[in-house]
């Protein structure tokens, strides 16, 4: 056992424990994961490969849409849930909402991850900022539309089936979502852990560095982007599906394709991290959310500005993020040599 | 290895945090009844938020000078926490929960707006906590069954019917052609839904059906087709926005409508901000200051007009009437129910059957107030001066109703 | 789908004429943006936050008794300044750098903007009332409000000032040489950080020309920003950079498009529509480009 096992095991343990721990911050937790996993999936296109997209957002309205609407249609008739003035009430039994459940949460992830694939080359062949304005226009678009389509409740919005009354209080749902979304996070995180280790990783970075020399390398740099976006969006419909059953309301801007709030916040979070590294997105994304929940009900009013006051300052002054930062201030501890008189000869040279 | 250490204290420090900040419960600390709500402070429903905050703020104040809450023989002062929902229905559910499970809270009052109502009201059913509402009109918040919510105002579909209704009596009982364009909401997309039945209640065509997105300000297109198809009625419901742009609009490209019916007009202050242009709209409102009702507290919708106007500096829309009635019930309900108990403050809400000075109060099995009807105003100009002035229903009406609208060339 | 449009062709007049008046007032914005983004390098998120502000200046005007209109000379030169300073505080930090990071700086400053303007003005819609009356034309079945032809018609002269000034005065001058070569702009003796901060002064000053033409054709508020800077992005991509005409005339065909999927996809896919063909011509433009690349090998 080495020092980096028993760490992993540690934290483990931490977040198995939560639950016993702070009972009443299960469901404030659970979003922390959800964030960590946002923020993760971002900096594969974002730090990873230097695609910067506002569009990741996008999957995850899509995930909460889809996954409550699998697990309302395959009992009850979707028009009718959704119908404006929710005319008829329908309850799910415990077999009903699990199996739905689960369902919904499957292709949450496979519907997102498959029109991820399908748009792909048409969307991550643009460049730079293209990219960026295409993703924010996409994104948009979508919440646009998807408040426009009576089945799924256009602008009233839906509510995701609520949990079955017979089994258990609310103390088990908390309980129930805050180990799915524990397990989404580290399956996410370990599942890129390993992808960054491999090829899959190393393209990445080449394109991220320069496009035009690792596609001259005979690279088809398009398949591993493509595949980078499948992958965040998989992680990300999964994430949205959680989410849209935990706050058990769907709105189509604000919370489905809430590009305002959790749109922002996973660019922010892992570039407060340091974008490009595995450890930066979810460091950015808990300090993050500790400082929104710690400080932000000081504030009432404020948070907005303190929002982007915060942007602008991370962006200006850090755009290495914590990571960075520390890297910076012990480059040993990165595995990283200094050769003093070779940096002295250089600052004598600026 | 040092830099997973640096993660791990930081993980520590993290839980020390959150262990050093674990929750009170605070429901009744001392001899204080803590209510929690989440209002909009910022974003877009940032102004009515703060009706709504003033609401409760001045009923809260004002329970507690009359000698607050009794129960069980001993008198309680009522506090509220706020957090802000930033307007958004995603972070108010959120916030729900954190009321519930971080502070403690047994008792809620409700957000503005009705997206973020049906946000909260899944969280508070689910933990079995109160919460009465003053801003949530969906009537989509009456037909799940939840038995945790009530609501001091009418119902959302309520809104607009009795327009249509006036509208086919002045065509003498025959049937009309409407046009309408309701934003894509919660709140709008259920006035359209008694529009809907109005219409087909008085086997009236819908000839323009339009949704307005949230974004928009320009309603040209929509005013177009009216042009063209020239209805006999024209119902706007979008907010503040809706309204403002709808009658700007309107008046700039002259389009005659026999009765124009709204929502949201003394919020958006219609009346003040386009003045003349704005006359002969009918407006859908929960309360005006006119009607004749009264309580111990506030004394009459007159009073409670000036003394708010005197606290804050403006005349109280009907969405801060209708926030401070919602304390009155709340103040009603723990003395009825002579406990802190949630289960017993749920039967005595159940069993509210008052007068506020806005209006009477008794609730159906949904939760919904079924007690107080809607009034309707029409915008009124003598010479420059604009106002809302009541035209139905007749009981309180000081004005007659000015059908059909004259038009723009008359003007 | 609708098509009362077809039914009633009158619409379709109402409809082209609604859209090129909408449009010659985005292209004016889109200008801003193009000026910007060639000097600069810059994509300026926070743009419509400067419309925004901007129409509060004139509806103050209005708020205290001038006539509205006069915004058209107060708020440029209010806004120039505010520009000017965010360009001291902020954009001279972004200027060379990854455009990425004036995105997003530039989008944190419209956060803030807007929150600030929610202080500063509530969030209530508010308008300012110009009272310019409307023209109507082929037997009152077309109406034109006169403001939105005084805002057409205010749009295009301060877009030709603003070509004779770039084209005459010394300033223009160095600002087209720092748009072409930055660093021989430099050598030759340009204060290079002086243009950048004009240049951003003058499209703030762009962005309240505009702002105050919206206040009195449309609807103020506070958090309404966003779609005017995505509109101006769309524009000027499609137009190119520095290339006026081409602004002029992709903003009015925006505002055509816009009206008539209005009409015809409905009121709701409206905003939906804007943004798909966005996407739609980013898309296309890619494919377009990568078909010359492919000669090119």
């Amino acid at each position: 056992m080495n020092q980096k096992a028993i760490l992993y095991l540690a934290l483990l343990a931490f977040g198995i424990a939560v639950p016993f721990m702070f009972p009443a911050y299960k469901l404030q937790i659970s979003i922390m994961w959800i964030l960590v996993v946002l923020s993760l999936t971002w900096d594969v296109q974002g730090g990873q490969m230097g695609y910067n997209t506002f569009g990741n957002i996008m999957f995850f309205g899509l995930g909460m849409y889809i996954c409550s609407s699998f697990q309302i249609g395959i009992f009850f008739p979707l028009a009718e849930w959704t119908a404006s003035g929710g005319e008829k009430t329908f309850i799910h039994t415990p077999t009903q909402f699990f199996q739905g459940f689960f369902i919904g949460i499957i292709f949450a992830g496979i519907i997102p991850a498959l029109v991820a694939a399908i748009i792909g080359y048409g969307i991550l062949g643009l460049r730079g900022h293209y990219f960026a304005i295409c993703t924010l226009g996409l994104a948009i678009a979508a919440g646009e539309l998807a408040g426009g389509i009576e089945l799924v409740g256009a602008g009233q919005g839906m509510t995701s089936p609520p949990w079955p009354k017979n089994i258990g209080d609310t103390e088990l749902r908390s309980e129930f979502f805050y180990y799915i979304c524990f397990v989404l996070m580290i399956s996410t995180f370990l599942f890129l852990r390993w992808a960054y280790t491999t090829r899959f990783g190393l393209v990445l970075n080449a394109i991220r560095d320069n496009e035009d020399k690792a596609e001259a390398m005979g690279i088809n740099t398009m398949r591993y982007k493509i595949s980078g976006w499948v992958v965040s969006a998989f992680f990300v419909g999964i994430a949205g599906g959680l989410m849209g059953n935990m706050i058990g309301y769907i709105e189509p801007v604000e919370t489905a394709f809430a590009g305002r709030t959790f749109g922002v916040f996973m660019v922010v979070m892992a570039i407060l991290g340091g974008k490009g590294t595995l450890w930066g997105p979810v460091i950015g994304a808990i300090a993050f959310h500790i400082f929104k929940e710690g400080f932000w009900t000081f504030f009432l009013g404020w948070q907005y500005v303190a929002l982007g006051a915060l942007i602008v300052i991370v962006v200006i002054f850090f755009p290495e993020g914590i990571m960075g930062w520390l890297r910076e201030k012990y480059p040993d501890r990165f595995g990283e040599v200094i050769d003093e008189e070779d940096r002295k000869a250089q600052v004598e040279l600026k | 290895m040092n830099i997973l250490k640096k993660i791990f204290s930081f993980f520590v420090s993290i839980s020390l945090v959150l262990f050093f900040t674990l929750p009170i419960q605070s429901k009744v600390v001392g001899d204080t009844i803590v209510l929690g709500a989440a209002v909009s402070l910022t974003g877009k429903y940032s102004t009515n938020g703060e009706h709504t905050k003033n609401g409760y703020n001045m009923a809260v104040q004002r329970i507690n000078d009359m000698g607050g809450v009794t129960v069980g023989g001993k008198s309680y002062k009522l506090d509220i926490i706020y957090y802000d929902d930033e307007s958004d229905s995603g972070r108010a559910a959120q916030l729900a929960e954190r009321l519930i499970k971080q502070d403690g809270v047994q008792f809620m009052l409700g957000p503005y707006s009705s997206g973020l109502t049906k946000a909260m009201a899944p969280v508070t059913e689910e933990n079995q906590i109160p919460m009465v509402e003053a801003n949530g009109a969906s009537r989509s918040l009456f037909t799940k069954g939840y038995k945790y919510l009530f609501a001091v105002l009418s119902a959302a579909n309520q809104y607009l019917e009795v327009a249509i209704d006036l509208a086919v009596e002045k065509n003498g009982g025959n049937p009309v052609n409407i046009a309408m364009a309701f934003e894509q909401d919660a709140f709008s997309q259920d006035v359209r839904i008694g529009v809907v039945e109005a219409a087909e209640r008085t086997g009236s065509t819908i000839i323009i059906d339009d949704k307005l997105p949230k974004e928009l300000n320009d309603m040209a297109a929509t005013l177009a087709k009216v042009k063209a198809t020239k209805p006999d009625v024209l119902v706007v419901s979008g907010h503040s926005k809706g309204a403002l742009t709808a009658i700007r609009q309107i008046a700039e490209m002259k389009v005659d409508v026999p009765m124009l019916a709204m929502t949201h007009c003394d919020a958006s202050k219609l009346a003040k901000q386009h003045g003349k242009n704005a006359e002969y709209a009918l407006c859908a409102a929960q309360w005006h200051k006119t009607l004749s009702y009264s309580d111990s507290f506030f004394g009459d919708g007159q009073q409670f007009d000036k003394e708010f106007t005197d606290l804050y500096g403006y005349a109280p829309p009907y969405q801060a009437a209708e926030s401070a009635a919602a304390l009155l019930v709340y103040k009603a309900a723990f003395e009825q129910a002579d406990s802190f108990d949630k289960e017993k403050v749920r039967d005595a809400l159940a069993q509210t059957d008052m007068q506020t000075f806005y209006g009477n109060i008794k609730f159906s099995d949904a939760g919904q107030n079924i007690a107080k009807p809607m009034v309707l105003f029409q915008v009124r100009c003598e010479g420059d001066e604009c106002a809302n002035r009541v035209v139905a229903p007749t009981k309180w009406a000081s004005h007659e109703l000015v059908h059909p609208t004259p038009s723009w060339s008359t003007r | 789908m609708d098509f009362l449009i077809f039914q009633i062709p009158i619409l379709m007049v109402q409809a082209s004429i609604d859209g090129i008046l909408l449009g010659i007032l985005f292209a004016l914005i889109a200008y801003g943006m193009a000026l910007q983004w060639g000097v600069m390098n810059i994509i300026n998120i926070a743009q419509g936050e400067l419309v925004i502000l901007g129409g509060y200046i004139a509806y103050f005007m209005y708020v205290i008794g001038i006539h509205p209109a006069f915004g058209i000379i107060v708020s440029p030169i209010i806004m120039y300044f505010v520009g000017w300073s965010l360009y001291k505080l902020v954009i001279n930090r972004v200027v060379d750098r990854d455009l990425f990071i004036s995105i997003l700086a530039t989008f944190g400053i419209s956060i803030l903007t807007q929150q600030l303007m929610n202080f500063a003005f509530g969030s209530d819609v508010v308008i300012a009332q110009s009272n310019f009356g409307t023209t109507m034309l082929f037997n009152y079945m077309v109406t034109i409000p006169n403001s939105k032809l005084f805002a057409a018609v205010v749009s295009i002269i301060f877009a030709i000032l603003l070509v004779l000034y770039m084209r005459r005065s010394k300033l223009g001058r160095a600002i087209r040489a720092t748009a072409q070569n930055p660093r021989a702009a430099k050598i030759l003796g340009v204060d290079t950080e002086k243009v950048y901060a004009a240049t951003f002064g003058i499209n703030a000053a762009l962005c309240g020309v505009a702002g105050s033409l919206i206040a009195i054709t449309f609807t103020l508020h506070p958090y309404v920003g966003l779609p005017y800077t995505v509109r101006s992005f769309m524009i000027v991509i499609i137009a190119g950079l520095g290339n006026l005409p081409g602004v002029a005339l992709s903003g009015m065909g925006l505002g055509v498009f816009e009206e008539f999927s209005d009409y015809i996809f409905g009121t709701e896919f409206r905003i939906a529509a804007v943004f798909l063909l966005l996407v739609f011509i980013l898309v296309y433009r890619r494919f377009k480009l990568s078909r010359k690349r492919e000669y090119l090998k």
